[in-house]
């Protein structure tokens, strides 16, 4: 059974967004799903890039309110 | 995640950015324990950069001290440390650019009286010697020990690096290469010789990287192959280096069954 995890990465900024969630993928199995919430604009883009590389899919980019975003990654 | 602090994070996260070693491969580095065979020219940048990635134990030996004829080219040593111990000078560097390692330091004679003992408590050895005696006691221990010995010279201009894995049944000793030392006084010697001082630069820092893939497990290791470095030319090439199947150590009929103290004399190769 897949599971969901969530991870708060507010203040953070690049690379470290997407070192933290590569490093909280790392804790997951394959096919788990982990939700990312950032409030560093650039993040969504670069964590979404980053993450593809790896062969994660993103199943969903959305904007939370003015500041935060938050993503949905299905771990390869 | 919760194996990182927030420092460790940030220090290592170009190495967990990498794909080859992630959060995983950073954790083998930091539970890893490496022997550094020498704190000279080679074992310099081996300690430096080893020391850096965040390699969990790093044990020194040397029994010399730090001389002004060393600071040519043995780079963790400064001139304050003049009359130091080498491993000394080289902990307190090595403190100082991560607190994550932790030092281990031997100043006796490395022998086959001390050599099984303390090369049983690390995972690998990085041979960074200038003479002889030692070079053969690391090779023999560590293929007693099936420890992998990752093999550096450096000699006026010309270097070369290779990996022994005494794990692997196929790959060649230092033996393969050179059966048994020359005799005293037939080479040079290392203050005869010379060296440019940054030529141990090069060739520890290709050790130095064959010991990360080697406790990451990635890549291709130079088991097998003689990297040979010419800074004159600047070029680098490579020989194969086969199992000598009458190799005095480790071929199926070996003559030598125990660990040698040979009569300690400088080496280039
Ligand atoms: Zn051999």
């Amino acid at each position: 059974m897949a599971e969901k995890k969530h991870l708060d990465i507010k203040g953070e900024v690049c690379p470290y967004t997407f070192v933290k969630t590569k490093l909280a993928l790392e804790g997951l199995s394959s096919g788990d799903v982990l939700e990312v919430v950032t409030d560093h604009k650039q993040a969504v883009t670069n964590v979404t890039r980053s993450c593809e590389a790896e062969g994660h899919d993103i199943l969903s980019k959305e904007q939370l309110n003015e500041n935060d975003w938050k993503l949905t990654i299905r771990k390869k | 995640m919760a194996d990182f602090t927030e420092e460790q994070i940030r220090r290592y996260s170009r190495h967990i950015i990498l794909p080859e070693l992630g959060g995983k491969g950073q954790k083998k580095i930091s539970d890893a324990k490496v022997l550094c065979v020498g704190v000279g020219g080679l074992g310099s940048p081996n300690a430096l950069y080893l020391s850096a990635a965040g390699v969990g134990t790093l044990g020194l030996i040397d029994m010399d001290r730090v001389d002004v004829s060393n600071l040519q080219r043995q780079i963790i040593h400064s001139t304050p440390d003049q009359e130091k111990l080498k491993v000394q000078s080289a902990k307190e560097k090595i403190n100082a650019l991560n607190p994550d390692v932790e030092v281990v330091t031997y100043t006796e004679k490395l022998s086959s009286k001390n050599v099984k003992e303390i090369v049983a408590k690390y995972d690998l050895v990085v041979d960074g010697c200038d003479n002889f005696a030692t070079r053969y006691l690391v090779n023999d221990a560590c293929f007693f020990a099936k420890k992998p010995n990752v093999y550096g010279s450096v000699f006026r201009f010309e270097g070369r690096a290779t990996v022994f894995d005494p794990r692997s049944e196929a790959s060649p000793c230092y033996r393969c290469l050179h059966p048994y030392p020359p005799p005293p006084g037939e080479v040079p010697t290392c203050h005869e010789a010379g060296v440019i001082g940054v030529l141990p630069g090069v060739i520890g820092v290709i050790q130095a990287t064959e010991a990360l893939k080697l406790i990451v497990g990635i890549g291709r290791l130079l088991v097998g192959r003689l990297l040979l470095y010419d800074a004159l030319d600047m070029t680098f090439r490579e020989v194969k280096v086969p199992k000598d199947p009458g190799c005095p150590l480790c071929s199926k009929h070996p003559k030598i069954k125990g660990l040698i103290d040979y009569e300690q004399f400088c080496s280039g190769v």
